[in-house]
C-alpha cells in the first residue's frame, strides 16, 4: 500500500460576478496539472466559477493568530480613514 | 446523525486540564458567536473531538455513495440515471470538503483514510443497510437526507470556520437531493398498485434505522455536553430527531403511504408527533460492525483504496521526475 | 431480425444518429460503475463528471432520433427497450473497465477521435446535429485533455503504471479501427454534409495519439488485424451483461414509468 502522501492544495475561485478569487476549500494532487483538474471537477460542479487558482498550501505563510493585537488593533483608531469622519453639508449633495 | 458514534465513546482520558486563562478565552469567543480558525488557540479536546466529529462525517459521505451507487448501472430512466449518478457524485464531493475541513486541524487524509479502513473510526449506521429495490433510491433521497439536512443545517452554524463553511457548501449543494428522492417515492405512490408496494416496502425498511440516525436518545448520550458548550452541536439527539418525525409524517400521508409505527400519534396540542420505541439494540449491533451490510460496505472501500495505491503512485513518481528535470 | 421490445425502423438518419447516442450512453454506463469505487477521491469526481457528460449528449441524441423516427418514442425508448443486435456502439466503449489504466486508456483513445469528430460536425447541415456537436465538443474536450494527462503519468510513472498502460493499449488498439468504418447510408449523409467523414480525421486522431503516447514513453501498437461489427450491432459478450444491468428494470416491471 501506498505510503506516501499525496501534496495539498489550497483553491481559489473566481466566480461569474467579476469578484477577485476566493478560497473555497483544498484537494489532494500530485501536481498543479491534477491539482487543476481536481479543482475544476471538485469545486465547479455547477458553474460556480470562471477562473481557478491552485497553490501548494505549504507556499501560503499565514500570519500568527498571536500577533493579532500589533498586526489589526491600530488600525482601529485611525477613524480618519473612513468617510463618515468628515461632516459635509447635506445641501452639497452626495459625496 | 453521521456521527453518532461520538454520543457512545466519550473519551474520558481526554478531558485533562490545560492553561485556565486561555481556556476561558476561548468559551468567551464562542460565547460572543465568534468562529475559531485553525490555527487559533484551542483545547486540544476540542481539536480531537472535531477532527473525529468532521472525519467521521466525511467517512459516511463516501461510504454513503455505495447503497445508492448500486443502482447507478439499474436506474429506470436516462433522466433518473444521471440525476442519481450526480447526486452520489456530489456525497464523494462533500467527503472531500469534509476532508480538507478535518485537515485543518493538523491530522492528514491519508490518516484519516486509514483510521476508516482499519476499522477504528466510524461512519454512519444507515449505509450498513441494503439497497434492494428502486424505490430504496427513493426512500433514501426522501428520508436518509432529510434526517441528514435536519443535523446539518445547525453545523453551518457551527464554531469551528473550516467546518461550517463546508456544511454551507454542502447544505447549499444537497437542496436537491431530498428532492430527487422524494419525486421518486411520489412517482411510485402515484404508479401501478406493484410500484406503491414497492414504495411502502422501502418506507417500512428504512423508517427505523432513519430514526436511528439520529443517535442514542438524551438520556443516554454522554458526548453532548462539551459539544454543546463548545457550539458543534446546536441541538440534542431527541430534539433532532423530533424535528424530523414532525417534518416527514404530513410528507409521508401526502404519498398516501403508511408509517410502520402503531405507536405514532399528534400531540393535539403541540403539534409534535410522538413515535414508538426504538429498538436500540439493532443500533448498537449495526455500530458494532454486525448489520447487514458492514463488512461489504469495509471491504468495498478497502477494495477501492488498495487498487489506488499503484495510481497514486505513479502520480507521485511521474511528478518528482518532473521536479528533477526541472532542477537539472 | 428481433432486436428486443423496440423495432426501430431505420432511416439512414435514425440509424446514425443511435449509434452515436450508443456510443455515449455506453461509455457513460461503464463510467458510472466506478462510482464509489474509483482508485482515488478526486478522480471519483473526474470520472463521474466525464460519465455525466456522455449520459448528456446520450439523452441529446436519442430524443433527437425520436424526432426524425416520429414514431412517439422518447429516449427511455431506444437505452431501455433495444437488444444487444439493436445496439450500434463501438466495440471499444463496450470493453469492461478494468483497472483504472483500462479505463484511462479506452477513454483516451475515443476522446482523441470523438473531440475532433464533433469540431468537425458542428458545420454539419443538420442544425439541430450541429447543436449538439457544438455542445458535446466543449465537453470531449476535457474528457481529451483529462485522459492525455493521465496516459502520461502512467506511461512516465512507476514500472507497474507503465506496464499496466502499456498493456491496456495493447488490448484495445483493435478496437480503433472501427472508428473510422462507414456505411452505405453514412456515406450519403457524408456526401449530403449532414456527417462528417471520419476517415478524414484519421491524421489528426494518430497525431494526438502518438504524441501523447510519445510523452507518456508508451509504445504505439503496430496496426494489425481490426475488430469490427460494433456498427452492425455484432457486439462482445460484455454489452449484453451491462444490458441486462441497465435495462433490468424496464424488463422487470415492462411498461411501468419511474
Amino acid at each position: 500500500m501506498s505510503s506516501q502522501a499525496v501534496p495539498l492544495w489550497e483553491v481559489f475561485i473566481r466566480s461569474r460576478n467579476g469578484l477577485s478569487h476566493k478560497h473555497v476549500g483544498s484537494l489532494h494532487a500530485a501536481d498543479t496539472t491534477l491539482a487543476l483538474q481536481a479543482a475544476r471537477d471538485l469545486y465547479t460542479r455547477r458553474g460556480e466559477g470562471l477562473s481557478i487558482w491552485v497553490v501548494p498550501s505549504n507556499a501560503i505563510t499565514a500570519s500568527d493568530p498571536a500577533d493579532k493585537g500589533m498586526m489589526f488593533e491600530p488600525t482601529a483608531s485611525k477613524i480618519y480613514r473612513h468617510p463618515t469622519f468628515y461632516e459635509v453639508p447635506e445641501e452639497v449633495g452626495h459625496m | 446523525m453521521y456521527t453518532q458514534a461520538l454520543n457512545s465513546n466519550p473519551d474520558a482520558a481526554e478531558r485533562h486540564v490545560e492553561d485556565a486563562a486561555l481556556a476561558a478565552r476561548f468559551q468567551e469567543r464562542i460565547d460572543a458567536e465568534e468562529r475559531i480558525e485553525p490555527n487559533d488557540w484551542m483545547p486540544a479536546m476540542y481539536r480531537r473531538t472535531l477532527v473525529r466529529q468532521i472525519s467521521q462525517h466525511a467517512h459516511s459521505e463516501i461510504i454513503g455513495m455505495l447503497p445508492e451507487g448500486n443502482w447507478i448501472t439499474r436506474a429506470p430512466s436516462l433522466r433518473r440515471k444521471a440525476a442519481l449518478l450526480a447526486k452520489v457524485q456530489d456525497e464523494c464531493g462533500h467527503g472531500l470538503y469534509l476532508y480538507a475541513a478535518a485537515e485543518t486541524l493538523g491530522t492528514g487524509r491519508e490518516e484519516l483514510v486509514d483510521q476508516l479502513l482499519s476499522g477504528k473510526a466510524k461512519y454512519s449506521s444507515i449505509f450498513n443497510y441494503p439497497t434492494l429495490t428502486w424505490a430504496d433510491i427513493g426512500a433514501i433521497g426522501w428520508l436518509v437526507d432529510g434526517a441528514a439536512i435536519m443535523n446539518q443545517i445547525p453545523l453551518c452554524r457551527c464554531s469551528y470556520g473550516p467546518y461550517a463553511r463546508a456544511m454551507i457548501r454542502v447544505c447549499k449543494e444537497e437542496s436537491f437531493h431530498q428532492r430527487q428522492g422524494y419525486e421518486i417515492m411520489l412517482t411510485l405512490a402515484k404508479g401501478t398498485p406493484e410500484q406503491k408496494e414497492l414504495a411502502q416496502d422501502a418506507l417500512n425498511r428504512w423508517w427505523w434505522p432513519c430514526l436511528m440516525m439520529f443517535g442514542p436518545p438524551d438520556a443516554v448520550s454522554e458526548h453532548s455536553d462539551a459539544s454543546t458548550r463548545w457550539k458543534i452541536k446546536r441541538f440534542s439527539n431527541d430534539e433532532l430527531r423530533q424535528k424530523f418525525v414532525d417534518a416527514t409524517v404530513p410528507q409521508a400521508h401526502y404519498l398516501g403511504l403508511t408509517l410502520p409505527d402503531a405507536d405514532l400519534k399528534q400531540d393535539a396540542e403541540t403539534g409534535h408527533w410522538s413515535y414508538g420505541a426504538i429498538d436500540w439494540d439493532e443500533f448498537k449491533q449495526v455500530i458494532a460492525g454486525n448489520g447487514p451490510c458492514n463488512k461489504d460496505r469495509m471491504a468495498a472501500r478497502r477494495k477501492a483504496h488498495d487498487e489506488g495505491a499503484w495510481v497514486r503512485d505513479a502520480a507521485l513518481a511521474y511528478a518528482e521526475k518532473q521536479r528533477l528535470k526541472k532542477a537539472a | 431480425m428481433a432486436t428486443g421490445p423496440l423495432t426501430v425502423v431505420e432511416t439512414p438518419l435514425v440509424r446514425y444518429v443511435l449509434r452515436r447516442a450508443d456510443d455515449a450512453l455506453i461509455l457513460g454506463h461503464r463510467l458510472s460503475e466506478w462510482c464509489g469505487h474509483a482508485p482515488l477521491m478526486e478522480e471519483e469526481m473526474a470520472l463521474a463528471n466525464v460519465g455525466l457528460d456522455l449520459i448528456g449528449q446520450a439523452r441529446a441524441l436519442y430524443t433527437y432520433a425520436a424526432e426524425v423516427e416520429a414514431a412517439g418514442r422518447d429516449e427511455d425508448a431506444y437505452a431501455y427497450l433495444r437488444d444487444v443486435r439493436g445496439y450500434g456502439n463501438l466495440l471499444l466503449l463496450e470493453q469492461p473497465n478494468g483497472d483504472f489504466a483500462a479505463t484511462i486508456v479506452r477513454q483516451f483513445l475515443y476522446a482523441a477521435f470523438i473531440d475532433p469528430y464533433w469540431r468537425a460536425m458542428m458545420a454539419s447541415s443538420d442544425a439541430t446535429l450541429a447543436a449538439i456537436a457544438a455542445k458535446a465538443e466543449k465537453e470531449t474536450a476535457y474528457h481529451l485533455r483529462h485522459s492525455a494527462e493521465w496516459i502520461v503519468r502512467l506511461g512516465d510513472g512507476t514500472a507497474e503504471s507503465h506496464a499496466r498502460a502499456q498493456a491496456a493499449l495493447d488490448g484495445l488498439w483493435a478496437f480503433t479501427g472501427e472508428m473510422f468504418a462507414v456505411d452505405e447510408g453514412e456515406r450519403g449523409l457524408i456526401t449530403a454534409g449532414v456527417a462528417v467523414d471520419p476517415e478524414s480525421l484519421r491524421g489528426v486522431w494518430s497525431e494526438t495519439v502518438g504524441r501523447v503516447l510519445a510523452e507518456a514513453t508508451l509504445a504505439r501498437p503496430a496496426d494489425g488485424w481490426m475488430q469490427k461489427g460494433g456498427r452492425d450491432g455484432s457486439h462482445s459478450e460484455h454489452l449484453g451483461h451491462l444490458l441486462s444491468d441497465l435495462q433490468y428494470m424496464q424488463r422487470t416491471y415492462p411498461g411501468a414509468t419511474w
